[in-house]
């Protein structure tokens, strides 16, 4: 066609006829698709800075939260390390010898009730059973929780490390990833892909829990088909399988809120059940399906051997516990077949770690546990065991899956909506006989008519854009006071460079601050940054007259931090701790992150939380208090 | 004065560089060469796509690998900023396109999109469709459809 240059000229129709005409139509048409293409560049540019923004402010806090916990831990004469390491409420409160009938006998299902009444050995009318109360959003009465989780364990502590599969001629193995809760993207794979049975089998590669709101209903759903079906049924551990996470991330609060009177125990035998569940899966000894990835001393043969259930440990005191005492390049698989941390590592890598295209292995900062892997990495591991193919999930990936190292690693993941409605489709494998794996994508939606890219991308960049802000106030201090540094005048305006140099030395996220400078700060007309409106739209949930900002604004950043020691402090789970109980974890709390505290101020916030004056706080409610909320918002839903 | 002038040039550099990056999955200062058109675009070019394609020529290695490395693409866009090519058609030129070609039938619309100019994929002539469409009355309701599209930029 040529080169068509900017400044096109459109004559008006002329008189001269079709041909100028014509020409003039196909200019027009150019310069229509040129603008289409612009737009839909920009379109794609606002998509992938939404998930971008999701993706680091997520990595920020797992990394944030391992931290708080590692300095608290090793501080806390309250919590002794070994308290925790060995939790006797773990051992005392889940005996060995709790059985089926012990629950049956000690828990009562009153006739008012008509959820789902579990008989075992299950059957296939309980599954069906379950499912149709999930759907009616029933919950399931906490003895029968308690008997499946109990089944569940005696079935798990069977089963190795890795589990060996094989394909016969009319089989294809199903693969599911990160689920997180989410019950809906779970029931559309079984409508989508059938229920599993000896005809159908699955392997569910970890992360069922947390996020979502659902974890507890895809638990029972995933250990009723297990029990059922043990041998076509297969779960791998994920790195959110693990106590510490879930006081984080949410399914810990899940199962206090929906039984409330059997609520830690449950939690105490989840935390076992989810020690005893495997480590792998081998596919006719050529496909590897673990929840993370791999290292270069990735052992599958020490893998095997080693004891995967440490009483409920969790894998994440497993990782400070190892960042705290070894210099990793120093063991040597040989020695150390004995050695504790050895087997700590192995087991943190394979739930951790995360593909990359450079060679080699280096540790992975994002999570700040695990590494990265290269495809050397991986064809060395390939070589010295035989496989053809690494499946693992682990990561967000905006289609569902990816493909890695020349084909060598898929990524599922099947969580759809992760981080918005909208962002993301779900997606999950079939493996044939020849070892062919074929995808399956879908995106859950509670709207009947599909949104178009545009909306999409609307939706989820609000969203991104809201926990952006959250973030942003919660550092209104450091914020105000790296601003100041380069507003010598004090004039509250500085550049757009010195904007984004002090928003990206303050947060530690890198995201396009640049892109995003519209959407977060006001300009003056002379093109500098108002830096102070960046906190206008944001205020703290309730006034809280009588406590400093400072300390009001450190709570707001820290609160899921805190909300992780109270809960670990808080060993029978009652949701109280006294206030000098309180007191005391506040301030060594600030001692270590150098905060400034006036006693007084500390006291009469204490004393303002404590309801009821009995001398205990609800430390759930107090968090509640310190949530960030937006203003506008509050306006729509008051 | 000179100094000055470098602050615009590292301000230019900076906002390519935060450009690239959005694309950059694995932070290694790598793109796949078809996200190029985005890139330039997102930076408030109007690149045709022959425009494109003479660009890709300048900042691709000469064994070509799919990849676009920043070192060679950020000069070679920096001169682009700065010398102000690939500016954008003002709103109104935009509305006069769409009245000079669209004023007929939706079915000549379809065989325009796709078949002249720099052609429309399958996809992308469904997509601005299915945007832009009424269905009722088989129309594209082209002053809605400009004003979606164009982005205050300030």
């Amino acid at each position: 066609m040529g080169q068509v240059s900017n400044n096109i000229g459109l004559s008006r129709s002329s008189s001269l006829g079709s041909v100028s005409e014509d020409r003039n139509t196909i200019r027009a048409a150019i310069l229509i698709q040129n603008w289409y293409r612009f737009t839909k560049a920009r379109l794609e540019t606002r998509r992938r800075y939404s998930l971008s923004i999701f993706q680091s402010i997520e990595y920020a806090d797992e990394q944030d939260q391992l931290q708080v916990l590692s300095t608290s831990l090793f501080f806390f004469p309250l919590v002794p390390v070994s308290h925790i390491l060995t939790s006797p409420g773990v051992s005392q409160v889940v005996d060995e010898g709790l059985s089926l009938t012990e629950f049956e006998n000690k828990i009562d299902v009153p006739d008012s009730y008509y959820g789902p009444r579990l008989s075992f050995p299950l059957t296939v009318e309980d599954a069906n059973a379950l499912l149709h109360a999930f759907r009616n959003e029933q919950l399931l009465h906490a003895r029968y929780v308690l008997q499946l989780l109990c089944e569940t364990r005696r079935v798990l502590k069977e089963m190795p490390n890795i589990t060996h599969l094989s394909t016969s001629y009319s089989k294809e193995i199903t693969v599911c990833g990160d689920l997180h809760g989410n019950l809906d993207d779970l029931l559309l794979i079984f409508y989508k892909n059938g229920l599993p049975s000896e005809q159908n089998p699955y392997v569910f590669n970890g992360d069922f829990v947390d996020r979502g709101k659902n974890s507890m209903e895809i638990l029972i759903i995933l250990f009723a088909f297990l029990l059922i079906y043990p041998n076509d049924l297969h779960l791998n551990r994920g790195n959110h399988e693990d106590y510490i996470m879930n006081l984080r991330y949410g399914f810990t609060k899940e199962v206090s809120k929906k039984y409330k009177d059997h609520g830690k125990l449950i939690l105490c035998l989840l935390r076992d059940v989810f020690s005893w569940l495997p480590l792998a899966t081998i596919i006719d000894s050529k496909v590897l399906i673990l929840h993370g990835g791999i290292s270069d001393t990735t052992d599958l043969d020490f893998l095997n051997a080693l004891e995967r259930s440490k009483a409920g440990l969790s894998v994440l005191l497993m990782q400070l516990s190892v960042k705290c005492r070894i210099n990793r390049s120093k063991l040597l698989p040989r020695e150390s077949v004995a050695n504790e941390t050895f087997c700590y590592l192995q087991i943190l890598d394979i739930l951790w770690s995360d593909p990359r295209s450079q060679n080699g292995c280096t540790p992975n900062k994002s999570r700040g546990g695990g590494c990265y892997f290269g495809p050397d990495v991986t064809a060395k591991l390939f070589e010295r065991y035989n496989l053809k193919m690494l499946i693992r999930s682990h990561e967000f990936k905006p289609e569902g899956y990816e493909i890695s190292h020349d084909g060598k690693v898929i990524t599922i993941f099947s969580a759809s909506n992760y981080y918005e409605e909208g962002s993301n489709r779900g997606a999950y494998i079939k493996l044939n006989p020849e070892l062919i794996p074929r995808f399956v994508q879908y995106q859950v939606s509670k709207y009947t008519r599909r949104q178009n890219l545009q909306e999409r991308v609307g939706t989820i960049e609000s969203s991104a854009l809201k926990s952006l802000r959250e973030k942003i106030y919660a550092h209104r201090s450091e914020l105000t006071s790296a601003f100041a540094q380069y507003d010598l005048n004090s004039t509250g305006r500085i550049s757009v460079s010195d904007w984004a140099a002090a928003m990206e030395s303050v947060l530690q996220l890198e995201l396009p601050w640049r892109m995003l400078r519209a959407q977060l700060v006001q300009m003056t007309p002379n093109g500098e940054a108002d830096y102070m409106s960046c906190f206008y739209d944001l205020k703290i949930g309730q006034p809280t007259k009588e406590v400093q900002p400072a300390l009001v604004e450190t709570l707001c950043r820290y609160r899921r931090d805190l909300e992780i020691i109270f809960n670990i402090i808080d060993k029978d789970h009652s949701g109280l701790i006294s206030l000098e109980e309180f007191g005391q974890t506040w301030k060594l709390f600030a001692s270590h992150l150098g905060i400034d505290m006036y006693d007084e101020s500390l006291d009469k916030l204490v004393l303002s939380i404590d309801y009821n004056k009995d001398g205990h706080i609800d430390f759930n409610e107090f968090l509640e208090a310190f949530h960030v909320v937006h203003r506008l918002e509050k306006k729509a839903n008051s | 004065m000179a100094s000055r002038k470098d602050g615009a040039v590292a301000e230019i550099e900076k906002k390519i560089i935060e450009a690239f990056e959005v694309f950059d999955h694995e932070c290694n200062k790598t793109v796949d060469v078809r996200e190029i058109g985005s890139i330039v675009r997102s930076l408030g070019c109007f690149p045709t796509e022959a425009e494109l394609h003479e660009l890709l020529a300048k900042v691709e290695e000469e064994e070509p690998t799919g990849y676009i490395n920043l070192e060679k693409f950020l000069p070679v866009m920096t001169k682009v900023l700065l010398d102000r090519s690939y500016q954008p058609i003002p709103e109104d030129v935009l509305l006069h396109a769409f009245e000079v070609s669209l004023k007929r039938i939706f079915i000549k619309t379809k065989c325009l999109f796709c078949l002249s100019g720099e052609p429309f994929t399958e996809e992308e002539m469904e997509d601005m469709l299915s945007t832009a469409l009424d269905p009722e009355t088989n129309t594209v309701r082209y002053r809605d459809y400009i004003s979606m599209m164009i982005v205050d930029e300030t």
